[in-house]
């Protein structure tokens, strides 16, 4: 494979994307190559040693926002067929239902996970704001000359305390995986697009 | 290595590659490889990373009759370096720790 090749072969995977993007991933690529033959290498060599065009193409579209990727999608598909769009409208009502059902689905999910990480913190905070009731408590019954209840308090001042000091690394560790959790997924829906892209 | 480190660590080593003087892709590759696998198609993404978070810009100059493009590195990418190079003197003592206390169980 010589340069122009590997170039056109490249072009061909990147198409649908915005042109800018695909001219600055041409460029570089042809900038390599040329300064690759500079530094010695035959034409057949320097393609040879960026590896395959597939590997190649699959890392500018993974670094590629989910948006452009699924617009370039969209343009790439071929035009369709007339039975295709009679079938698209007549199947309006049906698809387009599943399809905010689907988006819905997904959301709620996503927000639900964070709901149950917000309300652990809310949770964390109440036994910090009890810890802090249990202080005044204890101060009050010490000064009211209660001094085993001020005892009493300042034993549940301690308990909660020691409760919300763990539950706040949970509530970290629960937010930190939610978070890994979304951008997994986002990597996931980007390789599904990635993939059927390289057909 | 952990992808999301390696990563990280890619992002400052094509940094100092270009701190002291501007260089161009197949420079770059050539002066990190030495020290980190690093590849062309890798290289790419990193590049445009950098120039969106302003690390680093880019202009285009001639060389023999064609284009090249020359990476500069911003100061906020000098001082991405800086950053680096404190956070990393951390995991350094850290890393003395965890190899001090595996010396001591195991005699």
């Amino acid at each position: 494979m010589d340069k122009l090749d590997f170039l056109l072969a490249l072009s061909k995977r990147l198409e649908g994307l915005p042109d800018a993007d695909q001219r600055a991933s041409l460029d570089y690529y042809s900038e390599i190559l040329d300064d690759l033959i500079e530094g010695g290498m035959t034409e057949t060599e320097a393609v040879a040693s960026l590896g395959s065009v597939e590997a190649i193409a699959e890392e500018i579209l993974m670094d590629m926002p989910l948006t452009k990727l699924v617009k370039a999608k969209m343009k790439k598909r071929r035009r369709m067929t007339g039975i295709e769009i009679a079938l698209l409208i007549v199947g309006f009502p049906i698809w387009l239902p599943i399809l905010i059902s689907l988006f819905a689905v997904a959301l709620s999910v996503y927000v639900s996970l964070w709901a149950a990480v917000i309300s652990l913190y809310a949770a964390d905070l109440s036994l910090a704001a009890g810890s802090l009731a249990g202080l005044l408590g204890a101060i009050m019954m010490f000064v009211g000359g209660h001094p085993a209840s001020a005892l009493l308090f300042l034993g549940a001042m301690l308990v909660l305390v020691g409760l919300a000091i763990l539950l706040f690394f949970g509530c970290n560790a629960t937010a930190k995986g939610v978070w890994k959790l979304g951008k997994l997924t986002l990597r996931g829906i980007k390789a599904c697009f990635v993939r059927k892209e390289g057909k | 290595m952990d992808v999301q480190l390696k990563r990280g660590l890619l992002d400052v080593c094509v940094l100092a590659a270009i701190k002291n003087e501007d260089s161009y892709g197949y420079r770059i590759i050539k002066d990190i490889k030495p020290y980190v696998d690093i590849s062309e198609s890798t290289l790419y993404p990193i590049l445009r990373r950098l120039e969106t978070a302003e690390l680093l810009t880019v202009r285009s100059a001639e060389h023999n009759g064609r284009l090249r493009k020359y990476y500069r590195i911003t100061d906020a990418g000098l001082e991405r370096i800086e950053d680096f190079k404190s956070e990393w003197a951390e995991i350094m003592s850290i890393y003395s720790f965890v190899t001090k206390e595996e010396t001591a169980n195991h005699g």
